[in-house]
């Protein structure tokens, strides 16, 4: 049995399963973080006092940067696959997943910083928001590495069985990627900035 | 009727054809693939929730009916740390309470109407071989199944388990027993579940309709799973961060849910506060109220069905039904604070999500009008699935008629947190959406196992059920409107109003026994039909929609052949036709003038 439409798109959607379905998970994370970001204006317009700066904003804006070279270097990853460059794919691919891990580890000083100045989740509501936020986002960046890791390992093979359905794997692994950097792009004006 | 017989006489070679694919018991009745295999799993565990989430209601009921008295056969097994001497108490109460309502909704109605009837269902009625993702529809139900046993594994933990109601309420549940963290952690396994369940659905709608199904000529219950899974979709997430929130003050020591200089039992909370009791509330109608929907809509679509089956008619407004089921599904997200009127969040508030109310109203009202007309003047077969579907329109109508003046501040103010509220929504959702679920049960038994049920064991599980589950939620408007309040462990013995309406709760005590007896013959029925009931072919119904051309039961692939659509749903009684049923497979005849493709569906 064969289901239809996994790797050519259906004539009257143009879509392909998968690219329909990765939009449709992202329309529902679009409400996870849709809700996260209204409880923290909910939470900040009821409160007495907001603290101001208590983040370091050079941290946030190299890993706003890393974040953004990231989407870069995924686009390339699945540009050199539509021109046939598998080897270049694999140096790109490679090169997202290493930033995302310079990211997570930059976060990861960030942390530890605050949490031995006693600044943890419980610290207050800030803190309380920053690292909920923070932390479902680096949840979503670890789960992207897994993906990138598969396909730098054991998925690499389809490639040569099937390379439009490669491409089109990483075509949804990129399009789920430039949402996790969207989602920083919010985080950052509005946990280090505002 | 002579496609149907070739297709039946085709089906022992089909059934051969795939042993070759050998996949052994593990993968092909656990961890199946296999969409219908899986909706048969939904169907099972949910139908066991049911059951599960119905007795500890049963149990409940004991204690309001004769409050302080040993529960007779069962008090024993509570342990003395739940009910000392057979007597239940409060805190046990409260568990029983909260754990019925979250297996109920979350884990009996919802996985049998999506993951059941959606899953088995869905796909065979737009001609598809499988669910677009059928690794993602395995996943969707093994975590659903493990979010369930983590929500059940309170029950033995320290202090029992959730006792916050359905609805976990902070700040009770941020400072509750253990039971509410697992609680929070099945709940959170359920949501990802349904996300994943339903990308599915409608990757698989949009994308796998057969041949010439536009969607126009879709069943209604493609089009009520289609805008149910839009629900899940984006109303789950909300409440899976408010999940998060709620764990992290649990685990983490945050305060999103506890305000500034909270008390308790005596003592001030060591905690940062500044959190809001309220944001939770938000978060969770956000998704409570898109549920409803998400508990009505497959419902109706079931009910459409066998109404259209049973009455041998196309469906009185068709396209107007199913404008109204997706503006309904849109409306959803925007009527949720409806069910806040009690929180002092403003006039101006409450005036807007009273409109709105007022306006989803009104699709509801034209469904169940098109329902309900689509029966004039037809010649109705008694079926049991069609006593369980005509059950559902009036049940489901004093279920919606009873809900207006909750939706309306004023008058909401007098009933919230009755037991109005509580007989208005089981309305809904007990003779409402639960008759139906039977009516699919009974309606696609042939479908799945290649027999009927049997006709006169339906006939006395529906009566006794339709009679009995009226006993129950009847008096609860009376005592509603009494002003007897919810969630009391001795059914509010202590407030002198509610003096003469105790005697009711003996009346529902004896409904609700009753109702649990009359499932028996259900239980049986559906057990002994599975090898004993009687064969019939692959459309016993005489049925018109694409799932009645697959072999009874289908094999893995569903059809024998690409099924191709050539008319609407429900051509029953074209004039002119050599039988009362035209089925969207079957091909026009070869007469000019009198062609029937192209036409989307009736009138």
């Amino acid at each position: 049995m064969i289901i239809p439409y996994t790797v050519e798109a259906r004539p009257d959607t143009g879509l392909h399963n998968g690219k329909l379905g990765i939009w449709l998970f992202l329309a529902s994370e679009v409400m996870l973080f849709g809700a996260l970001f209204s409880s923290y204006i909910l939470l900040r317009v009821g409160a007495p006092e907001w603290p101001h700066h208590e983040l370091s904003v050079k941290l946030g804006a190299i890993n706003t940067i890393i974040l953004i070279s990231s989407s870069v270097t995924m686009v390339m990853a699945w540009a050199s696959l539509k021109m046939n460059d598998f080897k270049k794919h694999r140096l790109y691919l490679l090169a997202t997943f290493a930033l995302s891990a310079f990211f997570l580890v930059n976060k990861y000083f960030e942390y530890s910083e605050h949490l031995s100045k006693g600044e943890g989740p419980w610290h207050s509501t800030f803190f309380a928001i920053y690292f909920t936020m923070t932390g479902l986002h680096g949840l979503h960046i670890l789960g992207g590495m897994v993906v990138m890791a598969y396909f730098l390992g054991p998925g690499a093979g389809l490639w040569k069985k099937n390379p439009e359905q490669f491409t089109n794997r990483i075509e949804i692994t990129g399009l789920y990627w430039h949402f996790v950097d969207l989602v920083w792009i919010f985080l950052f004006p509005v946990l280090y900035l505002l | 009727m002579d496609k149907a017989a070739t297709i039946g006489a085709m089906a022992p070679g089909h059934a051969h054809e795939h042993e070759h694919e050998e996949l052994g018991f593990w993968r092909t009745y656990v961890f199946s693939q296999d969409h219908k295999v899986i909706g048969i799993q939904y169907t099972i565990t949910g139908l066991l929730f049911l059951l599960f989430g119905f007795t500890l209601m049963m149990i409940m009921r004991w204690q309001l009916a004769y409050p302080m008295r040993p529960i007779p056969f069962v008090g024993n097994w509570f342990g003395a740390a739940n009910a000392p001497g057979g007597v239940m108490l409060p805190e046990f109460y409260n568990q029983l309470g909260a754990m019925h309502g979250t297996i109920m909704v979350f884990l009996g109605v919802v996985p049998l109407a999506v993951g059941g009837f959606g899953n088995f269902v869905m796909p065979l009625q737009i001609g598809a071989p499988d669910m677009a993702f059928p690794k993602l529809n395995m996943m969707s139900y093994w975590v659903y199944f493990i979010g369930g046993v983590a929500m059940l594994t309170g029950f033995v933990m320290p202090g029992g388990a959730a006792q916050s109601g359905w609805t976990s309420y902070p700040p009770l549940s941020d400072i509750a027993t253990t039971g509410q963290t697992v609680w929070l952690i099945g709940m959170i396994f359920l949501i990802t579940s349904s996300l994943l369940g339903s990308i599915n659905f409608i990757v698989t709608i949009v994308q796998l309709r057969a041949k010439g199904l536009t969607f126009m000529r879709l069943p209604f219950f493609v089009w009520a799973q289609f805008v149910t899974s839009f629900l899940l979709l984006l109303a789950f997430p909300p409440l899976e961060a408010a999940g998060v929130l709620q764990l992290m003050d649990r685990l983490a020591g945050t305060s999103f849910f506890l305000p500034s200089g909270l008390v308790v039992s005596g003592r001030p909370l060591l905690v940062s506060g500044g959190g809001s009791p309220l944001l939770w509330q938000h978060l969770f109608w956000f998704l409570a109220h898109p549920e409803v929907y998400v508990l009505i809509l497959p419902a109706m679509g079931i009910v459409a069905e066998v109404i259209a089956n049973n009455t041998r008619k196309p469906l009185w407004g068709y396209r107007a039904m199913v404008y109204s089921v997706a503006f309904l599904g849109f409306m959803s997200f925007i009527v949720w604070a409806h069910h806040m009127f009690m929180t002092g969040m403003g006039t101006t508030m409450a005036a807007f999500f009273q409109t709105t109310t007022m306006i989803i109203s009104i699709p509801s009202v034209v469904i169940l009008t098109a329902l309900l007309l689509s029966l004039w003047g037809a010649s109705i077969r008694f079926t049991t699935p069609m006593l369980f579907a005509l059950a559902f329109l009036p049940m489901f109508g004093i279920g919606g008629l009873t809900g207006l003046p909750l939706g309306l501040a004023p008058s909401d103010i007098h009933l919230h947190d009755t037991y109005y509220v509580i007989g208005h929504f089981h309305y809904v959702v007990a003779p409402g959406t639960i008759f139906a679920l039977f009516a699919g049960v009974y309606y696609w038994f042939p479908k799945a196992t290649g027999r009927k049920m049997n006709e006169t064991l339906g006939a006395i599980h529906f009566w006794g059920s339709f009679i009995c589950i009226n006993f129950v939620f009847m008096p609860m408007f009376i005592q509603g409107l009494g002003g007897m309040n919810r969630r009391m462990y001795d059914g509010g013995a202590q407030y002198i109003h509610n003096a003469g309406l105790l005697k009711w709760n003996i009346v529902i005590g004896f409904g609700a026994w009753g109702l649990g007896l009359f499932q028996i013959p259900f239980i049986i029925n559906f057990f002994s039909s599975i090898k004993g009931g009687k064969r019939v072919g692959d459309n016993p119904w005489d049925a018109t929609t694409l799932e009645w051309s697959a072999p009874s039961p289908p094999g893995h692939g569903n059809f024998l052949t690409e099924p191709i659509v050539y008319r609407g749903p429900y051509e029953y009684s074209v004039p002119g036709a050599d039988k009362d049923f035209t089925p969207q497979f079957e091909p026009d005849k070869e007469k000019p003038g009198q062609s029937g493709v192209g036409r989307g569906g009736q009138n």
